[in-house]
C-alpha cells in the first residue's frame, strides 16, 4: 500500500518515512511549502526554500523514495495564519499548530495523498491511533510522555485518524535519534523546533503587527478593582499568565489575568487571581464522534507543557463543553486547547472560551 | 600544444553554433548559460547606452525571469522599464509595442519562442519597429534554437541568447550572439577571453559539447520537417479526445512544435504532475522555482487567463528519443490520473476562503 509520508525536514518526520520505507511500503515523501520564505524578495545568499526543505529531499534521496514539494501557502494562510492573528487581536492566544495539523495535514495533504493513490499520511507526531474493538479509531499519547503531541491533534476525526499513521508513537526521542544515526540521516543531530514555524524570530507581536497594521490599538494596564495602572500598546502582545513585559513595578509580581479585545484592557492581579475552578470550551471534537452521554472524569490538560488536572467534562449543546476542576488551575488562556484524557486516550478537546 | 587543442575544441563549436543561426563566429560569446546570456544583453547594452541620457528598456510580459529579473534589479537603478501585454494567444503584438517605444528607448528585449507555452513571436516585425525608433532588439531564442530554423540576419535581431541544454547539449554553458558593431559594457571583467566580451576561463568542454550539439541540431533541422510535430500534435489531439474539459493554451499555430500547455479543469496542476511522475510520466507546469514548488504562471495570467486556469495548466516537452509508444501511454494514463483527481478535488471556494 502506497503511504504518503509529510517529510519537513526534521528529524522525527524523517525517521518516520524511514521507518515505513524500511518497513517495506511503498512511500512517496511530501514536504508542504507554507509560506514565502523568500520574505517577498530574493535577498543575496537567501535561498527560495528553508534549509528544512532540502534536509527532506536529502532524506529522501537517502532512503531512496519519491520526494516532492507541495506548495500550500494559500491554504496555509486561509487555515492557519489568519487565524492566528485574527485570534491575537481578539485577545486570544492561538495554537496555530493545531489548525496544522486538522485543516491541512489531515485534510489538504490527505486529499492529494488520496490523488496519488495513498489512502494514508504519516506524520512524525509522537501520538498512536489503535482500534477500538468496535472498530472505532483511539487517539492516544505517545509513549514517550515528554514528547507526546497528542495534545496538538485533538481535533482528528474518525475519518482522518483512519487515514492517520504516526510511526513514532511508541518510540522515544532518544531511540529516535539513534535510529537517524545508525541510518546515517543528514538530519540526525538536527535541534528540536519550538517556536512557530512562520514566525522564527519567535517575535509574535511584531508579525502580528505587520499583518495586521490597522487593528493595533493601545489601551490600558488596570488591576482588579479597575483602577489604571498603566498603558500598553496592544492586548495582542499579552496572554493570560503572562508575567513579563508588564512595565509595572509593585511589590508582589503581577500577572495578566484578563484580557478583553473590545475595550482594550488588560488586567493584571496577584498569582492567586490567576486560578479558575471552571472553563467552558467551544468547537469541540469528541474523538469517538459523539459526545459522551453525560459528564466524564477526565484529567484536562489545558495547554500544551500543562502537567494535566483532574476535572470533571460536560458535554454541552453546540459542540461546546464545561469543564469544573478539583482544584483550581492556574492561566486558563482563552484561544489555547482543553484537551480531556481518560488514561492514554484522548477523549476530546476544545478551544477555551 | 594541449592547449591548442582546447582552442581548437573551442573555436569549432563557435563556428558550429555560429552556423546554427546564420551568424559569423568572432559575434559568439560564449557564456554559463541562457540566464547569462540575457543579463550580459540587457546590462552590456544598458550600461552602454548610459553614458547618454537615453534611460529606458522594454520587454515582454511573458520573458523568463532571467529578463524579467534583470528588468526589475536595473529599474531600482533609476531605469525606466515597460512590459508589452500579449494577447489571449500568447503572442506580443506589433500595436503593443508600437506604443511603448519611446525616444529614451534603449533596447527591446522579446524572446523568440516562449518556454511555458511555445508561443513564436514575430521578431523581425518588432525588431524593425524597435530600429526604427533607434532602439537595440535582443531576442532570448533559448526555446527555439534547433526547432526552428534561425537565421539573424532574417529576425532582424542585434542580440540572440542561446542555452546548449535546450539542444540536448550539456547543461552550463550557452551564448549570447552580439551583432557586429553593437556595443556592449562585459558585465564580467578579469582576462581577455571572448574578446574581452566575457572575462573567465572557458567552459571547454561545455561549449565542445555545445558545439556538437550544435552541429547535431543544425542538421537535423536540415534534414526537413521535426518528427517532433507529428508526435506533439498526436499527444495533444489524443488529450483533447480523450479527456474531457482539457483546454490548450496558447497560439496553436505560432509556436515550437515540441510543447504544448494544457489545462485540465478542476486539477490542481501540481497533483497531476506529481501522479504522473510517479508513473514515469515527465511533465512540467510554469515554470519551477528552485524549491521545485510551484509558482502561478506569470505567462499564463499576462495572457488573462483565470487563476483555476492558471493553476490547472500542465506543459508537455517533447524531445529526442520520444516514441509513439510513450505518447499513445500517456493518452492511455492521464484520462484515468485526471478523472481521480478531479473525484478528489475540494470545491475551490473553499480553498482560500
Amino acid at each position: 500500500m502506497r503511504i504518503v509520508a509529510a517529510m519537513s525536514g526534521g528529524v522525527d518526520s524523517s525517521v518516520a518515512a524511514a521507518l515505513l520505507a524500511e518497513a517495506g511500503h511503498d512511500v512517496v515523501g511530501l514536504s508542504m511549502q507554507l509560506y514565502d520564505q523568500r520574505g517577498g524578495e530574493t535577498r543575496f545568499g537567501s535561498c527560495c526554500t528553508l534549509d528544512d526543505l532540502h534536509d527532506a529531499r536529502r532524506v529522501a534521496a537517502l532512503l531512496d523514495i519519491p520526494h516532492y514539494i507541495m506548495n500550500f501557502e494559500r491554504q496555509f494562510d486561509a487555515h492557519v495564519v489568519s487565524n492566528f492573528v485574527r485570534d491575537y487581536m481578539a485577545a486570544r492566544t492561538p495554537i496555530p499548530c493545531v489548525r496544522c495539523n486538522g485543516d491541512l495535514k489531515f485534510a489538504t495533504l490527505l486529499d492529494r495523498a488520496r490523488g496519488l493513490d495513498a489512502p494514508t499520511v504519516a506524520t512524525g507526531h509522537y501520538a498512536r491511533v489503535e482500534r477500538s474493538p468496535d472498530g472505532s479509531y483511539l487517539l492516544k499519547r505517545g509513549v514517550d510522555a515528554t514528547k507526546d503531541q497528542s495534545y496538538f491533534l485533538f481535533t482528528l476525526t474518525q475519518r482522518q485518524l483512519a487515514c492517520a499513521r504516526f510511526p513514532l508513537g511508541a518510540l522515544r526521542k532518544p531511540e529516535v535519534r539513534a535510529y537517524a544515526e545508525a541510518r546515517r540521516l543528514p538530519v540526525a543531530d538536527k535541534p528540536d523546533s519550538h517556536e512557530i514555524c512562520f514566525v522564527p524570530d519567535g517575535d509574535y507581536a511584531e508579525f502580528v503587527e505587520r499583518r495586521a497594521p490597522d487593528a493595533v490599538t493601545p489601551g490600558s494596564i488596570v488591576d482588579g478593582a479597575g483602577r489604571t495602572l498603566g498603558s500598553h500598546d496592544g492586548v495582542h502582545r499579552f496572554t493570560v499568565g503572562q508575567r513579563k513585559g508588564l512595565g509595572l513595578s509593585s511589590h508582589v509580581p503581577l500577572y495578566v489575568t484578563a484580557l478583553d479585545a473590545a475595550s482594550g484592557r488588560v488586567t493584571v492581579g496577584p498569582r492567586q487571581a490567576l486560578e479558575r475552578s471552571t472553563l467552558s470550551a467551544s468547537e469541540v471534537n469528541w474523538i469517538a464522534g459523539a459526545p459522551p452521554p453525560g459528564p466524564c472524569r477526565v484529567t484536562a490538560r489545558i495547554r500544551h507543557r500543562h502537567p494535566e488536572a483532574a476535572a470533571v467534562v460536560t458535554p454541552l449543546e453546540k459542540d461546546a463543553a464545561q469543564v469544573v476542576f478539583d482544584t483550581p488551575q492556574a492561566a486558563v488562556a482563552p484561544g489555547q486547547a482543553v484537551v480531556f484524557y481518560q488514561g492514554d486516550a484522548v477523549l476530546g478537546g476544545g478551544w477555551i472560551d | 600544444m594541449f592547449g591548442q587543442m582546447a582552442k581548437a575544441q573551442v573555436d569549432g563549436a563557435r563556428a558550429a553554433v555560429a552556423d546554427l543561426i546564420g551568424a559569423r563566429p568572432q559575434e559568439i560569446v560564449f557564456t554559463s548559460g541562457g540566464t547569462e546570456a540575457d543579463n550580459l544583453a540587457i546590462r552590456g547594452a544598458a550600461e552602454a547606452a548610459a553614458a547618454g541620457r537615453k534611460r529606458h528598456i522594454i520587454a515582454s510580459a511573458i520573458e523568463h525571469e532571467a529578463v524579467l529579473k534583470t528588468l526589475k534589479a536595473l529599474s531600482r537603478r533609476g531605469w525606466s522599464t515597460t512590459l508589452l501585454p500579449v494577447d489571449e494567444s500568447g503572442i506580443v503584438t506589433p500595436d503593443a509595442l508600437e506604443a511603448a517605444l519611446t525616444d529614451e528607448t534603449v533596447l527591446v528585449s522579446v524572446m523568440h519562442a516562449n518556454n511555458e507555452i511555445g508561443t513564436v513571436q514575430p521578431i523581425a516585425e518588432l525588431a524593425a519597429l524597435a530600429h526604427r525608433r533607434g532602439a537595440l532588439f535582443h531576442t532570448d531564442a533559448v526555446q527555439s534554437a534547433g526547432k526552428l530554423p534561425i537565421a539573424v540576419d532574417r529576425l532582424g535581431v542585434d542580440l540572440l541568447s542561446l542555452s546548449a541544454h535546450k539542444l540536448n547539449g550539456p547543461k552550463g554553458v550557452g551564448a549570447l550572439w552580439v551583432r557586429r558593431g553593437v556595443r556592449l559594457v562585459a558585465s564580467q571583467t578579469g582576462g581577455g577571453q571572448e574578446r574581452n566580451r566575457r572575462a573567465g576561463t572557458e567552459n571547454v568542454p561545455g561549449i565542445a559539447g555545445f558545439g556538437a550539439a550544435a552541429r547535431f541540431a543544425a542538421a537535423a533541422l536540415a534534414a526537413g520537417p521535426a518528427d517532433a510535430g507529428a508526435l506533439r500534435d498526436r499527444l495533444e489531439a489524443g488529450i483533447l479526445d480523450n479527456v474531457p474539459g482539457a483546454v490548450v493554451n496558447g497560439d496553436r499555430e505560432r509556436r515550437v512544435p515540441n510543447t504544448t500547455n494544457i489545462s485540465f479543469e478542476g486539477v490542481e496542476a501540481e497533483s497531476l504532475l506529481i501522479a504522473l511522475d510517479l508513473e514515469g510520466i515527465a511533465v512540467s507546469t510554469g515554470s519551477a522555482c528552485s524549491s521545485g514548488t510551484l509558482e502561478p504562471s506569470h505567462v499564463l495570467r499576462a495572457m488573462g487567463c483565470s487563476p483555476h486556469r492558471t493553476q490547472s495548466s500542465i506543459r508537455f516537452s517533447l524531445g529526442l528519443g520520444n516514441t509513439v509508444e510513450q505518447i499513445e501511454r500517456v493518452i492511455e494514463v492521464l484520462p484515468r490520473v485526471v478523472g481521480k483527481l478531479r473525484t478528489l478535488a475540494r470545491p475551490p471556494q473553499q480553498v482560500g476562503a
